[in-house]
């Protein structure tokens, strides 16, 4: 809609579980193309911010703008939003009951209207580059995590989202497959989607991230480039996280 | 012995008569039974107190009382009062046979309606939050994603419900209803020979159930033919 404004405006975002915090006064900004890794402890707030994003929580105070739309409770076409932005779970939420080519074939016809012959034509070829076309006939069940993860990446895309959202993508994956889904987001990255990602692979943010975010208590602690992240953390809350998890 | 065989064979037959009775108290009060249900389940999962709760006093009165109580409050209860005589339901409650559906259909009703409720809530919330992160709508997803996966999860318990529906038709009997056992309880009226007449009788419904058993284990087994790792036909 507008090229030159972030796609993505988050003004002083508050979410409250009762009586809990969950984000404090959340200042984001995402322009096209750019690809943003949070990280934090548990319970820091990445997951809610994010989904804050697509709405599957409802902000509490401050203001959302997805590509010029504000995100409030009188907004007619949530969906509308929704289906230009993409979102990828750690628990991959495919639909059970219907095959993989069903599965990526679904919202294609039931949001955007594309016809039968033109959305298995886009499922396919998104198979084709997650790289398990074969598997289209089969049932989620029948596949791996790591093939699981990257049909949910698949699907996500057959919408033509111009943003992806990923949630602890490889968090339930053993640790063989967590590869094959890193690739995936990498070429996803390479050829200039825009993408925040809830995700603790290092090597993944050091290599594709423009930003890294630390969060931590419902608070966005830290933002910087991958390098100054990793080299020279400014706050002692991100020293201690980066010792955490580096330890072993 | 010679004797009570040939009594029960003879029995058999005329209580067979009554099948088609007892089947269609089944198939109609169960068929309507499940559209009531599913306008309960949907007042209990609105979100709404107002639709939630008429509903919910519905489900506690109907599972609060015995059937046959039930079917005696429609069939002896209700024709003393005019307004009831005088509205075009008087058709159906003037018989016993319409006071029986009735009564079993709005018994039927909620019970389903929380064993559909039980289903709907096994459901993964994840699912319903991948539909909606894709742009489906609240109808669309209740279409594509909760429905046929509820009904999956609901299917064993329904399908006791269904086959204690078909127990339950048997006390049609008691308002002049001839389905099987209303027709059995003549014979013993006539002959004085409860034992054979009513244990044959109990074996007519055993059969019945096994028939019953087997179809809803073919329909459960094709539903959930996308649970298995293996062997998808």
């Amino acid at each position: 809609m507008n090229e030159t404004k972030p796609f993505i405006q988050m003004q002083n975002v508050e979410k409250y579980y009762g009586q809990f915090q969950a984000l404090k006064a959340i200042n984001l900004e995402v322009n096209r193309g750019e690809k943003i890794v949070i990280c934090g402890p548990s319970g820091s707030g990445k997951s809610t911010l994010i989904r804050c994003i697509n709405r599957l929580e409802e902000h509490d105070g401050g203001k959302i703008i997805i590509d010029g739309t504000e995100l409030t409770d009188q907004i007619k076409d949530i969906n509308a939003v929704r289906r230009e932005v993409g979102m990828v779970f750690q628990s991959f939420n495919l639909f059970p009951h219907m095959t993989i080519l069903k599965n990526l074939m679904l919202a294609q016809g039931l949001v955007r209207k594309t016809p039968k012959a033109e959305a298995r034509k886009v499922a396919m070829q998104y198979l084709e580059r997650v790289k398990i076309p074969e598997q289209a006939d089969k049932y989620p069940v029948q596949l791996s995590g790591g093939q699981q993860q990257r049909v949910a990446i698949a699907r996500a895309l057959c919408m033509k989202p111009k943003v992806m959202l990923f949630d602890e993508p490889t968090s339930a994956l053993d640790p063989e497959m967590i590869n094959e889904v890193l690739d995936v987001m990498t070429d996803l990255a390479k050829e200039g989607m825009t993408m925040i990602c809830v995700t603790h692979e290092m090597g993944f943010a050091r290599s594709v991230a423009d930003r890294v975010i630390f969060m931590d208590q419902g608070e966005i602690v830290e933002t910087a480039t991958p390098k100054d992240f990793f080299e020279n953390p400014d706050s002692d809350r991100l020293k201690l996280f980066m010792k955490q998890i580096l330890t072993h | 012995m010679t004797e009570s065989v040939a009594l029960i064979f003879d029995s058999v037959l005329k209580m067979l008569v009554g099948l088609g009775m007892t089947l269609q108290l089944l198939i109609i009060s169960s068929g309507l039974g499940l559209i009531l249900a599913v306008i309960l389940l949907l007042m209990r999962i609105s979100g709404k107190w107002y639709l939630n709760l008429p509903a919910q006093i519905y489900i506690y009165i109907f599972r609060g009382t015995p059937i046959l109580v039930q079917i005696f409050i429609i069939y002896y209860g209700l024709p003393q009062f005019e307004f009831i005589r005088d509205s075009i339901f008087w058709p159906i409650l003037r018989e016993g046979y319409g006071c029986a559906i009735v009564a079993l259909f709005l018994n039927s009703g909620a019970y389903t309606s929380e064993i559909l409720r039980g289903g709907v809530l096994a459901v993964d919330q994840g699912l319903l939050e991948a539909a909606s992160a894709l742009g489906m709508s609240k109808p669309q997803r209740f279409l594509y994603i909760l429905t046929p996966i509820a009904t999956r999860i609901s299917l064993p318990a329904y399908s006791n419900e269904f086959i204690s529906m078909l127990k339950s038709t048997s006390l049609a009997s008691t308002i002049t209803v001839a389905d099987m056992t209303g027709i059995g309880r003549t014979i013993v009226a006539q002959t004085f020979a409860p034992y054979e007449i009513f244990l044959s009788l109990a074996i007519i419904y055993m059969i019945l159930t096994f028939f019953i058993q087997r179809s809803f284990g073919w329909i459960e087994n094709r539903l959930s033919r996308y649970t298995k790792k293996l062997g998808i036909s």
